[in-house]
């Protein structure tokens, strides 16, 4: 088969440009198994205890769907794989999807596919060159992350199952986004197909685990099969075959479809669009929301869904047993209220908030790629103001954080309305504790605004801080870190548990300290050079 | 005389790359001028400081009587821009990005932008991401030329167009100028400078070279002399003229340049040698533009981008 020449180019090259991106996070993935494993371990420092702290977590539905059911409760190191296996694997599968992205679609999206291809470059090469590398890059962190979680203490056989485990989940989805990319005529696009085919797999096997009678849903998903491999438990690794059988079909789905497309397009063609644009489309406000309103509306439907599943859950965790275990882990992972479904809800809007502040992040780092564009330019150069144009983002980022907070905590009260005597009641008792973080969240919207205006060309600093202060708001307790530096994070302050008071003073100081950060964006913004190109 | 655009010794250094250098340019209110330079000679900084998106590191801009720093919205109101490189929203439609640049302008002239949608052939509905790069630039241009401002700042907005698109856009802008608006046109395209520009403007690594009418240009410039005569003098002789350089004697063919004000110097000279043929040819376009790119002193010639020492 010909249409492969100058891979071996492509890839030197990609190692190139991706030299620093690829060993950090992969060393950062290594070390997020290990400290896990050694971190949860020691929470328990009794075996019988982890045991049976692993025992109530296996029972409870509320636990299973966030973060996967634990295979063998009876082995005490099946707990410290417990917290990384799902979530861990979510984020490996996020890594695998960025590094095809950026050497298909984003390549052919900004023409420089174009530029190699008139070389002596095959048509199969650039994808073939990014499939490798991200496939490579996966079965590395898988193995490393084997290794540190048996240096951690953990059984070797069950560690490397563990591996096994990731290494499918981060497979299938280098297939996936392989597919995604020759799909889609756009970056967003392509992100847009592979992640919400990574979201829609997570809650498959969400309710698949939780339901009785739905089981067979785990089977379908690619994370459900990480479950499957049962590490620390059977160890059956041979489950890997399924991930391996359908990463090389999405593979060879994705060279079928690249035969069949031409350069810079997708099997989904434009639609044309207005000839003129609509009355409301005068402003940079007008704009930037135009420009926005997909990933938002996107965000809101996933956070819509979450919503419900997790009121639906947490409307059973009191019924399901009261065991003081579960209390127990429940309280130790985060947060402290009466009842048993409380904590579990504000353990999950505690985390929601951070996906929250991540879309806001998201959306604010929008104005670096309108720069980056050369869009930002052509609208600076009419009468629309840098305070307009910054504004305009501020805003979406602002109020569609805080719009997404608030569909959650809707959500949360529909899924559990029977829990609280009714929508209405439960919307009163859950609304204000789902509406808590959004200071805090500004804040980090905040920070990224004034990271952006003042230092354009380092915006990585904005997702480094939101990544810290989830470190220490996740890893910060467990590791027992001092006070001072918990406090560094704005999610540690005005924390409320449904039903709780609100707490009025911090809250006041956090949004106070985001219009602070916003206004200050905006000066730093208003002083600079325009970046160019 | 009024002026829309006044620099004067402008600098602007990007770490320790110099961009611009002591610039000058005058630009004179109701004048097609064309701004000239060799690749990354600073025509586009020198634009973009024109437009308030950088600020100068010393010297003085005055366009339209404002500060382009500080006055950037009510300058804005009355220039319209096309940049060099025109990206498009990708999913917005061509015609929804002609009518919000125009909005954000504060409006644009409707009939004007259908007509000219029509002239330049532009299917307004296609996405952004869709067009050609041609096409992109026409959907900048339609947006600028549909607003009826003061002044136009255009970055090499032709060197896309196939050549039917570029007498459009010569059409459009011979319009402007009998409106008595102003235009600032960067350009490499030597045959649209000599159809549309009053005056012009060659910079060189950050620095004005020259200005004035294509004639004036040309009056600075040499003159090739090909003479055949009966009587040839002594090489030595005619090398020593004021003004003249490059001469050759080939038996009774003498050929050389001369500056274009020692002409007449050298031809009273030759005439006591009896001439019999002579052919003076007036430097060329394209010549003339040679000579002026060319001449850049090696220690302030910029290294090209992306090549390592």
């Amino acid at each position: 088969m010909s249409g492969y020449a100058g891979t071996g180019t492509l890839v030197r090259l990609a190692l190139r440009r991706d030299r620093v991106l690829i060993p950090v996070c992969l060393l950062g993935f290594i070390a997020l198994a290990g400290g896990s494993a050694r971190s949860t371990v020691a929470l328990y420092p009794d075996p019988t205890q982890a045991v049976a702290a692993a025992r109530a977590a296996a029972l409870s539905p509320a636990i299973v769907g966030m973060y996967g059911p634990i295979a063998a409760p009876d082995n005490p190191d099946s707990i410290g794989a417990f917290k990384t296996l799902v979530l861990g694997g979510l984020f490996l599968a996020i890594f695998a999807f960025a590094i095809v992205r950026r050497h298909t679609r984003t390549e052919e999206d900004a023409g420089r596919t174009e530029l190699v291809g008139a070389g002596v470059v095959g048509r199969r090469a650039p994808l073939t060159a990014a499939v490798l590398i991200a496939a490579a890059t996966v079965l590395i962190t898988s193995l490393g992350s084997s290794l540190s979680m048996a240096g951690a203490g953990l059984g070797l056989a069950g560690s490397l199952a563990f591996g096994v485990a990731w290494a499918g989940i981060g497979l299938s989805f280098v297939g996936v986004t392989a597919v995604a990319a020759q799909l889609t005529e756009t970056t967003r696009g392509c992100a847009a197909v592979a992640l919400g085919t990574l979201g829609a797999t997570y809650l498959l096997r969400a309710v698949g685990d939780t339901t009785s009678g739905a089981g067979w849903l785990t089977w379908l998903s690619p994370i459900g099969w990480a479950e499957k491999v049962e590490v620390y438990g059977a160890n059956r690794v041979l489950v890997f075959l399924l991930p391996l059988v359908v990463t090389v079909g999405l593979v060879a789905v994705a060279f079928a479809l690249l035969q069949r497309r031409d350069l810079g397009s997708g099997l989904v063609a434009a639609r044309p669009g207005p000839a003129t644009a609509a009355a409301s489309l005068r402003s940079p406000l007008a704009l930037a929301w135009r420009l926005q309103r997909g990933l938002l509306v996107g965000w809101a439907i996933g956070f819509a869904v979450l919503g419900l599943v997790l009121g639906a859950v947490a409307g059973s965790v009191s019924a399901f047993v009261d065991s003081p275990e579960i209390a127990d882990m429940l309280a130790k992972l985060g947060g402290n209220a009466p009842s048993l479904g409380d904590t579990f809800i504000s353990t999950e809007l505690h985390f929601m908030a951070v996906a929250a502040a991540a879309y806001g992040i998201s959306a604010a780092l929008r104005l670096t790629s309108e720069e980056a564009d050369l869009h930002t330019e052509q609208v600076l150069a009419t009468p629309a103001s840098r305070r307009a144009h910054l504004g305009a983002h501020a805003v979406i980022a602002l109020g569609g954080s805080a719009l997404l907070m608030l569909v959650m905590g809707t959500g949360v009260a529909v899924g559990a309305a029977g829990e609280y005597g009714g929508l209405g009641g439960a919307l009163g008792h859950l609304l204000p504790a789902a509406l808590a973080p959004v200071p805090a969240v500004w804040v980090c919207v905040g920070l990224a605004l004034v990271v952006y205006g003042a230092l354009p060309k380092v915006v990585v600093v904005a997702w480094a801080l939101l990544a810290g202060f989830l470190a220490v708001g996740e890893f910060g307790p467990l590791f027992g870190l001092p006070t001072v530096v918990v406090d560094l994070s704005p999610f540690s302050h005005g924390a409320m548990v449904p039903g709780g008071a609100v707490p009025g003073a911090p809250l006041a100081a956090l949004a106070l300290l985001a219009a602070a950060l916003v206004l200050a964006a905006g000066v730093t913004f208003r002083r600079r050079d325009l970046v160019s190109g | 005389m009024s002026f829309a655009i006044e620099v004067h010794d402008l600098h602007k250094s990007f770490g320790s790359s110099v961009a611009l250098d002591g610039l000058d340019l005058e630009v004179e209110t109701g004048e097609v001028h064309a701004f000239l330079g060799p690749n990354g000679s600073g025509k586009s900084t020198t634009i973009r400081i024109l437009l308030g998106l950088m600020r100068a590191d010393s010297g003085t801009v005055t366009l339209l009587s404002g500060d382009p720093w500080a006055d950037v919205e009510s300058l804005h109101r009355r220039l319209a821009y096309v940049p060099g490189d025109v990206k498009l929203w990708p999913n917005l439609s061509g015609g929804e990005v002609i009518d919000l640049l125009g909005r954000l302008r504060g409006g644009l002239n409707a009939s004007k932008r259908g007509n000219l949608v029509e002239r330049f052939e532009l299917d307004p509905t296609k996405k952004g991401h869709t067009y050609s790069k041609g096409n992109r630039q026409k959907v900048a241009l339609v947006a600028a030329l549909s607003c009826d401002v003061d002044l136009l700042v255009l970055d090499e907005p032709t060197s896309g167009l196939d050549p039917l698109m570029e007498g459009i856009f010569r059409q459009a802008i011979q319009a402007v100028r009998a409106d008595g608006r102003t235009v600032l046109l960067s350009s490499h395209i030597l045959s649209e400078v000599e159809a549309l520009a009053d005056r012009l403007s060659i910079i060189r690594s950050g620095r004005n070279v020259e200005t004035g009418s294509l004639a004036d240009l040309r009056h600075l410039t040499r003159t090739t002399v090909d003479a055949v005569l009966t009587n040839p003098p002594v090489l030595q002789e005619i090398s020593a003229l004021d003004g003249v350089a490059d001469a050759r004697l080939d038996g009774d063919r003498l050929r050389c340049s001369v500056e274009t004000t020692h002409l007449g110097d050298l031809l009273a000279h030759l005439g006591p040698h009896g001439i019999r043929s002579l052919t003076s040819q007036p430097p060329s376009l394209e010549e003339l533009f040679m000579e002026q790119y060319r001449h850049s002193s090696p220690a302030t010639t910029p290294r090209p981008v992306g090549v390592r020492a």
